[in-house]
């Protein structure tokens, strides 16, 4: 990895110190929320003048945003050791290699970076060839016009006496059919391929929403405050094109409104400073459902807890990863999440250990809790909604020795073969 | 209606429709289509046609739950029944084939594979 390739990492850290949001910056220096999205996470080269304008709006010199990059490195070979499973030992030595081997220490960084990109990329891509049924009608229009093409072209090149009446019919309905084609394929290309800048056009309204919500870190001051008002967030925000996104996103707005007029985020710093970061003790602390401080938690600044929220159905309808925890786009997601387990047992808070399987296998508390939120029928089961908090276990926490149970994300992603709930075969092998 | 060469072709696609008739017209087939999926078993009760081509993707009822349904019927137990499909995955043809396929083509597909598919299935039939 090139050392100035790490400047987007060293432009992050410096705005969150800062207490910027990502919007608030990109709105001073005249770029767009999801443009310094792209350049924090080093997937846009940045110099000249964009950079000086960043470097002035976060109070420093250029340089210390495109030099000193070994703190980046030396946080980047970490993940790596960690990943490879290496022993704490040589861990710690990350530092002296980096200093002794710089340009070794920037390729297995580099390389480390890439392999994780891919790894996303297929994931992503798999998910969305196994699930999605826009996908899957993309892909069965093309290869019906294609054989539409086909059939016509080949009596068009072989029959030599056909009927000038035929001919001209069939030389019709290949100009229509190729045009329908140009048209599916481009649809089929911005499914698979997101940079192609055709994605926004066929995104679903829940990865609409999604990109709202990583633009804003999943965090509203001016709506929590009342500075800003739902609609007004809603309406001016250009990732929200359907209007079910925007009907989504106004949805996650007024429960923020909701959960921040019952806990403020200055009263639950104040909390977790005393109790820690146990939703059951703080809930009893405030008098609310333990789903609303996992939901106040995961949107609290600084913190990188992620979040998942089901229906009784299984549907997924608020995700919030976090690095190493993949949550599923489309289909089912691995039924022995707590999530899940907790839907039979409204009243239980249920905390699990899990560990992911394959390379890496990063540990996470999963905490699991469900509100009922139908009303009440005779003869008939409420309806429920179930919250699951995930708190990453750091590599140096001293709490890793708890046994933890291996879950994936769903099946066709996880490498978990020999699993009481595989639904259907994975397309990774054990370890990957 | 001839009856010794009479196809249903159930297909949803007007292109596809065409270019099949055509060929399959020239080859001295008389060729009925069906576009509905949701009324493709009754057409081929109706129609009781010397075979059957199916696309797996229609509108309304799936070739799948099409073939299912005719092979329960002991008249169409052993009708001859050509499915073309985009999906052209394993599951799908073992699917296929244990509701009673009798051929399995994906798409795109050559005509001259379709032709002799015809034959073929015409042949076993007699």
């Amino acid at each position: 990895m090139a050392r100035e390739a790490l400047t987007g990492s060293r432009i992050r850290e410096r705005r969150i110190m800062s207490g910027y949001k990502q919007a608030e910056l990109a709105r001073q220096v005249n770029i767009s929320a999801s443009y310094l999205n792209l350049i924090e996470h080093n997937r846009r080269r940045i110099g000249g003048k964009l950079l000086l304008d960043l470097a002035a709006a976060l109070g420093v010199e250029a340089a210390a945003l495109t030099e000193g990059a070994e703190a980046a490195l030396i946080a980047a070979l970490r993940d790596v050791a960690q990943t490879a499973g290496v022993t704490q030992a040589e861990m710690d030595r990350a530092d002296e290699f980096a200093g002794r081997f710089p340009g070794w220490a920037d390729a297995l960084a580099g390389a480390h970076r890439k392999i994780s990109g891919l790894e996303r990329t297929v994931e992503n891509l798999s998910d969305r060839l196994a699930h999605d049924p826009e996908l899957a009608a993309s892909v069965h229009e093309v290869l019906s016009t294609a054989a539409s093409i086909r059939a016509t072209a080949s009596i068009l090149a072989e029959d030599k006496d056909l009927e000038p009446a035929w001919r001209d019919r069939f030389h019709a309905n290949i100009d229509a059919d190729s045009k329908r084609l140009a048209d599916s394929s481009k649809t089929l290309v911005g499914f698979l391929d997101p940079e192609t800048g055709e994605a926004a056009s066929v995104s679903s309204p829940a990865e609409e929403v999604e990109a709202f919500l990583t633009i804003h870190e999943y965090s509203f001051d001016g709506i929590e405050t009342g500075d800003a008002k739902p609609a007004d967030l809603v309406e001016g925000a250009p990732e929200l094109t359907s209007t079910a996104a925007r009907q989504i996103a106004l949805g996650v707005l007024h429960r923020v409104i909701e959960d921040s007029g019952r806990v403020t985020m200055a009263d639950l710093t104040d909390a977790l400073a005393d109790h820690g970061p146990n939703p059951v003790a703080l809930a009893q602390l405030f008098g609310v459902p333990v789903a609303c401080i996992m939901r106040r938690m995961a949107a609290m600044p600084g913190l990188t807890y992620g979040l998942v929220v089901a229906d009784r159905s299984g549907a997924l309808l608020f995700r919030k990863g976090v690095p190493g925890f993949v949550i599923p786009r489309y289909g089912a997601a691995c039924p022995l999440w707590p999530l899940f387990q907790v839907m039979i047992q409204p009243a239980t808070v249920l905390r699990q250990r899990m560990r992911v399987p394959g390379r890496g296998g990063a540990l996470f508390d999963c905490l699991a809790a469900a509100e009922i939120t139908g009303p009440t029928a005779l003869n008939a089961a409420p309806l429920l909604e179930a919250t699951m908090l995930i708190v990453p276990i750091a590599s140096d926490d001293d709490d890793r020795t708890e046994a933890a149970v291996e879950m994936g994300a769903s099946c066709r992603i996880c490498s978990r073969q020999a699993c009481p709930g595989r639904r259907e075969p994975s397309i990774l092998s054990e370890g990957f | 209606m001839s009856i010794g060469k009479h196809v249903l072709l159930v297909e949803d696609e007007l292109n596809i429709i065409e270019a099949l008739r055509f060929l399959l017209s020239r080859e001295g087939w008389h060729v009925d289509t069906h576009s509905d999926g949701a009324t493709a078993v009754e057409a081929i009760r109706k129609m009781r046609p010397t075979l059957v081509i199916l696309d797996y993707m229609l509108p309304g009822k799936s070739g799948l739950d099409i073939l299912t349904e005719l092979r329960k019927d002991p008249d169409f137990e052993t009708l001859p029944v050509l499915m073309l499909t985009a999906r052209g995955q394993t599951r799908d043809r073992e699917q296929a084939e244990k509701a009673g396929v009798s051929r399995f083509m994906t798409k795109p597909f050559s005509n001259t594979e379709v032709i002799t598919a015809v034959r073929d299935l015409v042949q076993l039939s007699r």
